[in-house]
């Protein structure tokens, strides 16, 4: 005799949505807690391994073999080079998302194009930009220096500013710029006094999260900027990066040597998670001129 | 302004020009066999066979994809269709923060930890002996950072898909789960291609993250307890040398330009594809 037995079938479709509901929220606690395990190792490792000495001081004769100093020249070169190559990046990618919002018309071939090959840029590998950086330098007769290193890694820049950017001043409301328009003001005005006003919050947290990139990043600056133990004085000279002083200190066969490639990757922590931090916070703030 | 904006197609054109006709050299003198399927890298004899490194690159990308597609496919679902906002919001600028950390802390996480994990209890468990520094750990190394773009170009997806669609289903009676697997899936299936698609060319450029924890040694691998050397890693391994011996910049150059192919190629594929379902669904 045949029944109809609806409830284990019920019972079984049940299960399943358990199931995965379990595995989602597994993978979530994962993702999260990578992050936590990442963070959490390099401070716990690093902390005890920092001394002011590491911040204040540059490398002293023999600092690789574990004699005194620090890592200062290291710490100031990446910021000099993080700030060039920002500045450099805000140079191409501001006409550039200005133009295909502004200027060209809304969704045109041009303004796709745009995007879709800023979307290819972005995708590039950060050792690809080094090469091409390499490439350029040896076109020009330049040696390594803080000014290769600054195009390398400007060019990295671009396109994850720009596309930051772009979505920013796409979501400007199209009113405001009519009616900027009907008052007779020009595009270009339009651009400068409306738009990057309406949007500077937001274009600081694009600027900041390719500074966040640039202040990172090891493998373009690996053949571009050099890396020298004094802090540099003018563009033409080599400059040492944080990634790398750490990927040097950690190469070492020295204990006491890798000990300080920890501390200073928790240095690089730090500042990464500050930027972060003010990326997110700039948001919300400086909203005063924004017309919602 | 107008110049300007044709400098991001413009830029990836000289790129490609310029890694190429720098490798030009070795492509002119090698014989294009012997330079991508020959296992003997051996610089100052002048054998450039980049086999080894192409295999290495093929499984730390493999690895990496094996382990980061399941976890991150399920966040996203879970972020998108079950979780409260509040977990939502708190997970966003997390994922953000595992995007935004340098490669170079991922390195020395994984030399601190996972090298050690893969070493002393995943080898011995698989029976297998391993310094730790192996395919292994470049592969889980690699996932974690993989991890944020394959989650948030799913969530872009998932989040493109109209609501009435789910509801329609869950009003015939079908589980959450049910819904998601009919419907969220099905519809989101070309846009995970395009995410996967876009985690798998980030894993096959990362350089310094996986140099630091894979091994380096020029063979191709037989296991995942093996020792790799992928081709970023070798780019930016050598540098230094480069220049002194001949022909060497050129071996460099024409590995960076086929890093950049296939990256190229997968961007432009997962892109279109993103295009597309952005179109639909407009």
């Amino acid at each position: 005799m045949s029944r109809l037995r609806p409830v284990p079938v019920l019972r079984r479709r049940k299960l399943k949505e358990r199931i995965f509901r379990a595995l989602m929220a597994a993978s979530v606690l994962l993702v999260v807690g990578c992050l936590a395990l990442i963070v959490g190792t390099i401070i716990w490792k690093g902390l005890p391994a920092m001394n002011l000495a590491m911040v204040t001081q540059t490398p002293k004769g023999g600092y690789y073999l574990g004699r005194e100093g620090g890592i200062l020249n290291a710490i100031i070169g990446s910021l000099y080079l993080a700030s060039g190559a920002t500045l450099l990046a805000i140079l191409f990618s501001l006409p550039v998302v200005l133009y295909i919002n502004i200027y060209a018309k809304r969704n045109s071939r041009l303004a796709s194009m745009t995007r879709f090959s800023l979307d290819v840029l972005w995708g590039i590998p950060s050792i690809v930009y080094g090469a091409f950086g390499f490439i350029i330098m040896i076109f020009f007769g330049l040696k390594s220096s803080l000014l290769a290193g600054i195009v390398a890694v400007g060019l990295l820049e671009f396109p994850i500013m720009s596309r930051a950017a772009d979505e920013v001043i796409r979501m400007v409301p199209r009113e405001l710029l009519e009616a900027s328009y009907s008052l007779g003001a020009t595009r270009l005005e339009t651009a400068l006094k409306v738009v990057l006003r309406q949007c500077l919050p937001g274009l600081l947290t694009a600027v900041l999260i390719a500074f966040g990139r640039g202040i990172g990043d090891a493998a373009s600056v690996l053949f571009t900027a050099g890396f020298t133990d004094r802090i540099p004085t003018s563009l033409l000279q080599p400059a040492a990066t944080l990634p790398l002083a750490i990927f040097f200190q950690l190469g070492t066969p020295f204990p006491e040597v890798q000990q300080r490639a920890y501390a200073s990757a928790a240095i690089l922590t730090l500042i990464i998670l500050v930027i972060s931090l003010l990326a997110r916070g700039l948001g919300r703030r400086y909203t005063r001129h924004i017309i919602k | 302004m107008l110049a300007l904006s044709s400098v991001p197609a413009l830029l990836v054109g000289l790129i490609l020009i310029g890694l190429l006709v720098r490798a030009r050299p070795i492509l002119a003198e090698k014989p294009f066999f012997s330079l991508f399927f020959s296992s003997v890298w051996s610089p100052l004899k002048g054998n450039f066979g980049l086999f080894p490194f192409i295999m290495g690159t093929l499984w730390v990308t493999l690895v990496s994809l094996v382990l980061a597609v399941p976890v991150s496919l399920l966040t996203a679902i879970y972020l998108s269709e079950y979780a409260p906002r509040g977990v939502r919001e708190f997970t966003k600028p997390i994922i953000d923060l595992l995007a935004g950390l340098p490669s170079v802390i991922y390195g020395v996480w994984g030399v601190l930890l996972i090298v050690p994990l893969v070493g002393q209890v995943i080898a011995p468990l698989f029976g297998a002996t391993s310094s730790g520094y192996s395919v292994l750990a470049g592969g889980i190394v690699l996932a974690i950072m993989i991890l944020p773009t394959i989650i948030s170009v799913s969530l872009e997806v998932f989040s493109s898909i109209p609501y009435p669609m789910r509801e329609a289903s869950l009003s015939l009676g079908a589980t959450k789960w049910e819904t998601v697997h009919h419907v969220v899936l099905k519809k989101g299936l070309q846009g995970i291609i395009a995410a996967v698609v876009l985690g798998l060319s980030r894993a096959f450029g990362e350089t310094m993250a996986v140099l630091m924890v894979v091994g380096n040694i020029p063979r191709p691998p037989k296991s995942v307890f093996d020792g790799g050397y992928p081709l970023p890693a070798l780019i930016a391994n050598n540098y230094g040398e480069m220049m002194s011996v001949p022909l060497y910049d050129a071996a460099l150059m024409l590995a960076a330009a086929v890093l950049l192919l296939v990256v190229l190629f997968f961007n432009v594929l997962a892109r279109l594809i993103l295009i597309r379902v952005e179109r639909r669904s407009a």
